[in-house]
């Protein structure tokens, strides 16, 4: 790495520290969310420079893509004062309290990440990713090795989406002050590259970067779209069969997997010898497709009811 | 280095002005419509040389044409954004500096 790849990774380091801060200290809410969108895809160009692609895309499509349009969302439902959204921060008044804290912990985590096994995993990974049916070595560990850490990250998105569902019916979306023809065109145009890179996405999880969850990412991004330009979800009944089926497939399977090779003498998330990359690529479909709509829910901030929407006054 | 790469090089040298001038635009243009018809141009002129210049340095034909797609989806992507924002603008009340 030259003297500009230094440079370059000191002002992102810089940036990200400056971007953190005025996420949470701004006073006006907008500048907060903002420079939080702008965090997510500088934490994503952080990734790629620690040659992290699998992490970069799923930051950058969920950290700044369907997390800045639920916060902006969010933020247009909250009384304004004279146009702004105010935060009223409480000065405080513990900084010897406070920079202590700060100190040791910063202090803690640099000796842990000192404390590190210098050459990592990697090399075990690596020696045994022929036994693991797949030839990336992310994909591997995700859904070979750790699948147990993918099926609890998949269970934790649908219970935040259960969470949201339980709150309230849906509000009604948010539609342009002033409309425009070229959003619903642009929703039109670019649905079917959406779906069209998030199948490659998948496809390629196999042996390079990607796989379900930027693959679900995309899709859902490419769903939130929709629903922006104009479209309506396409289930509205009160029971929401399909819905409730597609938001639990990915969970569902994992869990199937685990337990089919428990019961039939094998350990807790053995595949059968063999059926390995099969097995991993149905996971990652379903997978992929439950994170897709699990985002969507999400977004939709309330269960979606079949007489329209909540009014919610202004 | 070759040829191509010596053109791509140059491609990618002339986009920077595009870039600097648009971002000097959105600094120090008086409204929100002047910046967005700053951004939305000269960025986007920017860009293109940049992909181009990048996908010629690169020798590959498959990356230049998926550098040129990023660039269409981005003028796509970026044209009705600014449109957006300029109609959400205009119903918000703000006026166009000068009228």
């Amino acid at each position: 790495m030259g003297v500009a790849g230094v440079i370059f990774d000191g002002l992102l380091a810089l940036a990200l520290v400056w971007l953190a801060w005025q996420a949470t200290r701004a006073a006006d809410l907008f500048h907060a969310v903002v420079s939080f969108i702008v965090f997510g895809l500088l934490m994503a160009l952080a990734w790629v420079r620690l040659e992290a692609p699998d992490i970069a895309l799923a930051e950058a499509a969920i950290g700044a893509g369907a997390t800045g349009a639920l916060l902006l969302s969010a933020l247009d439902r909250l009384a304004t004062r004279d146009g702004y959204h105010r935060v009223l921060y409480e000065p405080t008044t513990a900084w010897g309290f406070w920079i202590p804290a700060g100190g040791a912990l910063l202090g803690g985590l640099t000796l842990a990440a000192w404390k590190l096994p210098a050459p990592g995993l990697g090399e075990e990974v690596l020696a045994s990713l022929k036994l693991s049916g797949v030839d990336h070595p992310v994909t591997a560990v995700l859904l070979n090795f750790r699948a147990l850490d993918t099926l609890l990250e998949i269970g934790v998105l649908l219970l935040a989406a259960v969470t949201i569902w339980s709150l309230g019916r849906a509000p009604s979306p948010l539609v342009p002050a002033m409309p425009s023809p070229a959003l619903p065109a642009l929703g039109r145009l670019l649905f079917p590259v959406f779906v069209l890179v998030a199948a490659y996405l998948l496809w390629r999880g196999s042996h390079a970067p990607g796989g379900a969850f930027p693959a679900g990412a995309v899709l859902g991004a490419g769903a939130i779209l929709m629903l922006l330009a104009g479209a309506r979800p396409w289930i509205r009944s009160s029971e929401h069969g399909p819905w409730r089926w597609i938001l639990s497939l990915g969970l569902a399977m994992l869990l199937a997997a685990a337990v089919t090779g428990s019961l039939s003498g094998l350990a807790f998330f053995e595949y059968p010898r063999g059926a390995a990359g099969p097995m991993i690529l149905l996971l990652e479909v379903a997978a992929g497709l439950s994170i897709a709509l699990l985002l969507f829910a999400l977004y939709l901030r309330g269960e979606p009811c079949e007489h329209g929407y909540r009014e919610v006054g202004s | 280095m070759n040829t191509v790469q010596w053109i791509g090089g140059l491609l990618v040298f002339l986009g920077i002005p595009f870039f600097l001038l648009g971002t000097l635009g959105l600094l120090r243009f008086p409204d929100v419509y002047t910046r967005l018809h700053a951004l939305a141009k000269a960025d986007n002129v920017g860009l293109g040389l940049v992909c181009i210049g990048l996908g010629v340095q690169s020798g590959s034909v498959a990356l230049l044409l998926k550098l040129i797609l990023i660039w269409v989806l981005m003028l796509i992507s970026s044209a009705t954004v600014a449109g957006l924002i300029a109609r959400t603008a205009l119903a918000r009340g703000l006026r166009p500096w000068g009228t």
